[in-house]
Order: C-alpha cells, then sequence, then structure tokens
C-alpha cells in the first residue's frame, strides 16, 4: 500500500531550522511543508513590497532554502511553503536564484498566486468594524483570502519540485501533496477531512513533538534541547501515523497530539476550511509505538464555498516603556510611577486612544483576576498606549525613561519602544472571486 | 485538589477568540472532569480577566474539553496592549483552579 512522507520544516516565520535540515536530511520524505505566516505578517509583508517590489516575501526564505534545498533535491522531496508572503512570485524568483547558485539547475520551481484580493475588497464589510473596507481609506494595507489546495495541487500536477504560495489556509499546504499524490476526489469528503487532520496537527512544528508542552514534574519531555520536528506516514485512506525521526528530541504521544488537535479549534465538528468543512469530533488517537501515533477517524462536509479574508490596517502606534523596581515597597513606587506617567501625560488628551500599565511579577499576563495582596521580591512597570500618531507615542516612551531622574526611587533598566501597529480585520468572499494562478519556472531559464 | 494535577491544558487563538483545551491525564478522572469543569466555573475563574461569552466541546473518546472565550484578547493579537497579547498563559491559569475530587 503507498504511504506518502509529510514532514513540517516549520511552524512559524521565526522557527528553529536546524530540525528541517534533518528532516530533509533523513527523513526520506515525499514532502516538506514550511508554515511561515502568522495572521499579521502578511500585512507587514505588504508594506515591505510597497517599498520595494523585488521583496514582500518571507525575510528567511533565502536561508531555509540554502538550508534544505540541496539535500531535498538529493532525496526527492519536493517543498510546499507559504513562504511567499505578499510576493510569491518574487519568492519563487529568489528560489530560483538560490537553486542556480547551488548548481541545482533542473530544479522547477512555481508560485501559487491569486490570494491577493486588495483590489475588489473595498465593498466587503469586515466583521471587526461593521463597516465596508474601502472605510479605511489610505489606512487599507492589504487583503488575502485564505485559498485551498487548487494552486498548489496544479504545482504539484506539473510537476514542480518547490511550491511557493501566499495566504492560504495552513493545513492545505498538507491537504494539498495529498491530494496530488493519491488523486483524492475534491468532493470526497471523508479524505479531504482526514487530511486536512494531518496538516492540522502537523502545521505548528514542534507543538506536536514536546514543543509547548514541557511543565517540570508533571509533563516531562525528554531532550527537549533538540526537539525533532514532526512527519506523518499517509496512507490512501487519509489514516497516518505522527511520528518523529529517531535519535531526535521530545516525544509524540496521545497526550501530545490531544493538545495539538485542539489547539485553535473552536467547534472541533466544524473546522472551516476552504475546501472542507472537517469533524475532528471523532477522532482517536492511539499509540502504537514508541513515538508513533496512529490519528484517523475526521470526516468531513462540503466547503461554505466562501473563503475567509484577512484584511491589514494602519491603526495608530504603540508606545511603550518598561522599568524595574525591586526590594522594599516596590508594589506601591510601581503604582507611584503609573499614577505619574497618566498625570504628565494628560495633556495628550484624546492623542493616546488606549492605556494600560502592568506590573510585571504581579498582574502582567493572565493574572488580572488576582486582586488584593501582591508581594514580590521585584516588579517590572509596564506601560504600553495606542496612540494616534508616532508622535505622540515616542512621547510616551520617553516619559517612561524620565521616570529614571523624575519619578519614584530606585527605578532601574528602562526599556522602550515605539512601533506602528497593523491591525487586523476578517472578512468572507465567495471562493468564485478568488482565482488561483499557477507560474512555472525552471532553475536553468533566464531570470524573466 | 488543584486541577493541575488532574489534567493538562494548551491555549491557542484566533483574533479575538481564545481556546483552551483541558485534557485529563487519566481516564478514570474524566468523569469528574466532565461534571466539575463547566462554563460557568472556567467564567468564574477568570473574573474580570475575560469578558467574553464561553462555550464548552467535548470529546469523551480523548478525555479533553475545549473551552472557547470570544472577546477574551482586548482585540486580538495584531493591536492589544496586552504583554501576552495571544493569551497563550490562560490555559497554565486555568489549572490553579480547585475543584473538588469527589
Amino acid at each position: 500500500m503507498k504511504v506518502v512522507r509529510i514532514g513540517a520544516g516549520a511552524g512559524f516565520q521565526g522557527d528553529r531550522i536546524a530540525p528541517a535540515v534533518d528532516l530533509a536530511e533523513r527523513g526520506e520524505l515525499d514532502f516538506l511543508v514550511f508554515e511561515c505566516l502568522a495572521e499579521r505578517t502578511i500585512a507587514l509583508a505588504q508594506q515591505a513590497r510597497l517599498l520595494d517590489p523585488a521583496r514582500g516575501y518571507d525575510p528567511l526564505l533565502e536561508r531555509r532554502m540554502r538550508a534544505v534545498l540541496p539535500l531535498c533535491a538529493k532525496a526527492g522531496t519536493r517543498i510546499v511553503t507559504n513562504m511567499g508572503a505578499a510576493n510569491p512570485h518574487a519568492g519563487a524568483e529568489r528560489v530560483r536564484a538560490v537553486a542556480r547558485a547551488l548548481g541545482l539547475t533542473g530544479l522547477r520551481i512555481a508560485a501559487v498566486l491569486g490570494d491577493d484580493v486588495l483590489d475588489r475588497i473595498g465593498g466587503h464589510v469586515l466583521d471587526e468594524t461593521g463597516a465596508p473596507a474601502s472605510a479605511l481609506g489610505d489606512r487599507l494595507v492589504s487583503a488575502n483570502a485564505y485559498i485551498g489546495v487548487s494552486g498548489i495541487v496544479e504545482a504539484l500536477d506539473r510537476g514542480a519540485d518547490v511550491v511557493i504560495c501566499g495566504r492560504a489556509s495552513d493545513p492545505a499546504l498538507f491537504l494539498a501533496p495529498l491530494v496530488h499524490s493519491f488523486g483524492w476526489a475534491m468532493d470526497d469528503w471523508t479524505r479531504l477531512g482526514q487530511g486536512t487532520l494531518v496538516g492540522h496537527l502537523l502545521e505548528c512544528s514542534a507543538q506536536i513533538t514536546g514543543g509547548y508542552f514541557a511543565d517540570p514534574g508533571v509533563k516531562h519531555v525528554p531532550g527537549l534541547a533538540h526537539v525533532g520536528f514532526p512527519l506523518a506516514e499517509v496512507s490512501d485512506d487519509g489514516n497516518a501515523v505522527v511520528t518523529k525521526l529517531p535519535g531526535t528530541g521530545g516525544m509524540v504521544t496521545r497526550a501530545t497530539c490531544t493538545e495539538q488537535l485542539l489547539y485553535e479549534i473552536h467547534d472541533p465538528a466544524n473546522y472551516l476550511q476552504p475546501d472542507v468543512i472537517a469533524d475532528f469530533s471523532g477522532v482517536t488517537l492511539d499509540e502504537i509505538g514508541s513515538d508513533r501515533v496512529l490519528i484517523s477517524g475526521a470526516k468531513g462536509a462540503p466547503a461554505s464555498g466562501k473563503f475567509k479574508v484577512s484584511v491589514g490596517y494602519r491603526d495608530g502606534w504603540v508606545g511603550e516603556g518598561q522599568i524595574s523596581y525591586a526590594g522594599a515597597n516596590c508594589v506601591a513606587r510601581g503604582h507611584l510611577a503609573v499614577e505619574l506617567l497618566r498625570e504628565r501625560l494628560a495633556d495628550a488628551g484624546d492623542g493616546i486612544l488606549e492605556d494600560r500599565a502592568d506590573l510585571i511579577g504581579c498582574n502582567s499576563v493572565a493574572s488580572r483576576r488576582v486582586s488584593g495582596v501582591c508581594e514580590p521580591a521585584e516588579i517590572r512597570l509596564r506601560y504600553a498606549t495606542r496612540c494616534r500618531d508616532s508622535e505622540t507615542a515616542q512621547r510616551v516612551a520617553e516619559e517612561v525613561e524620565s521616570l529614571y531622574l523624575n519619578g519614584p526611587a530606585g527605578g532601574g533598566g528602562v526599556t522602550r519602544s515605539v512601533r506602528e501597529i497593523i491591525a487586523i480585520a476578517s472578512t468572507l468572499i465567495p471562493a468564485a472571486e478568488v482565482p488561483t494562478m499557477v507560474e512555472l519556472m525552471e532553475a536553468q531559464d533566464e531570470t524573466a | 485538589m488543584r486541577l493541575h494535577e488532574l489534567v493538562h491544558a494548551r491555549t491557542g487563538d484566533k483574533g479575538d477568540i481564545s481556546n483552551i483545551s483541558v485534557i485529563a491525564y487519566r481516564a478514570a478522572d474524566w468523569p469528574l472532569i466532565e461534571r466539575e469543569i463547566t462554563s460557568d466555573r472556567v467564567t468564574a475563574h477568570f473574573k474580570e480577566a475575560l469578558g467574553g461569552e464561553i462555550t464548552r466541546y467535548a470529546l469523551p473518546q480523548l478525555c479533553a474539553l475545549n473551552f472557547v472565550i470570544r472577546g477574551a484578547l482586548t482585540g486580538g493579537v495584531t493591536r492589544s496592549l496586552a504583554l501576552d497579547a495571544h493569551g497563550k498563559c490562560l490555559a497554565s491559569v486555568l489549572l490553579e483552579m480547585e475543584i473538588c475530587p469527589k
């Protein structure tokens, strides 16, 4: 029986590269998938593209490809990635240049285009604002649809060794190679559901092999420092074994798989995807060997015919600063510093749209519910604001820094930052309005 | 006893929605978990920290619950001023819940 071996080479933009190299070298993979595009990443990439039309793809694309291309070419492993970000064409050109520099002249590289819907999003009402996207005016930066498998499958069918796309549904990056390899019908809802399950479990790389899991004393993860990335051995019926390479750290167990199964899932019976509504409610996970978990039981139903669109827009600036207080009465001095900041910044009026003060160590992260006594050995005050303009944000950062000489006793270790906010809103667009295209190039071709 | 002894948990985020999975270590504890860890108890545990409506889903074959909390992330990761804008820490805070093992 045919088995497709598919691995995860990255689960976010800044992910570790060594485990991907290991998979490329020893994994005997058919496909290696790099998922590098978070909600906001593509809007930032769009800004880079506006400054330079040859940019807008993932800044780590070249580094990752240099690391794995020779190994993948040797092993016959094909690569699928969304590192094209806001500019898959330029990303594919870059991969071609890398391949040529490495002497891999036979390599075929495809760009999947069509997710960028900025030119037709204006009339669509955004969930978060309740207004059409066009109301954002020149604050509108990007609009990208979460496309499904069709473009990636076409690229693979046409022989691409490396497929570079922009925004696609994360599981689709894995589902597409399975549809291509097994020839699954696009109305075979059970198999599409199963393939989506494989993609969902693998798309966050080490999060299923022991990353984001360890809790000393209760959840021990052996060899976490050298955690391996996952791979799946997928059968034609869509059942799969999730595992990792021998000799790598981490672990694949029912527990790691269960946590990842529900990661970023709402109703497990209705996981909305561009090609299928996957149903994970009956999924079973069975440990069939050391670091081997059999996954099965996913189902599917016809997709809605609409694609989710992430719309990026400029939404002001964050001005932030931090300062530490320690020892006797440190919490009271932190509170005093916040009072001073608010009084000194009062004349900024509505230039400051929102502010937030945290005493890190007391109430900064998830423990705002803890009211009352907090007596740590030290605290770090973090004062953050959302401002209309960069000048106001800058002023906030300066006021935090000025606490050195003008604030409570014994403040130390100031850090400050100012950054523009690219916010994300969502809407839906009919799939028919989002045609995808494939551009295929060979490494030996002249640059267009 | 503290929930931390009975279950493990993981937080995920999408936009302004957080989800927290709660998974029993031992199948024998599942009836207790399913009975005790209700949406109301989770709401009460987080008090004012998480504003939104909480929905619970159960996967008995995996001894797992999934809590979906709308409006939990002060606008979502892209515009929130929160230090942990993703809400990654929320699952561990939930594990501080005290439950009665009867």
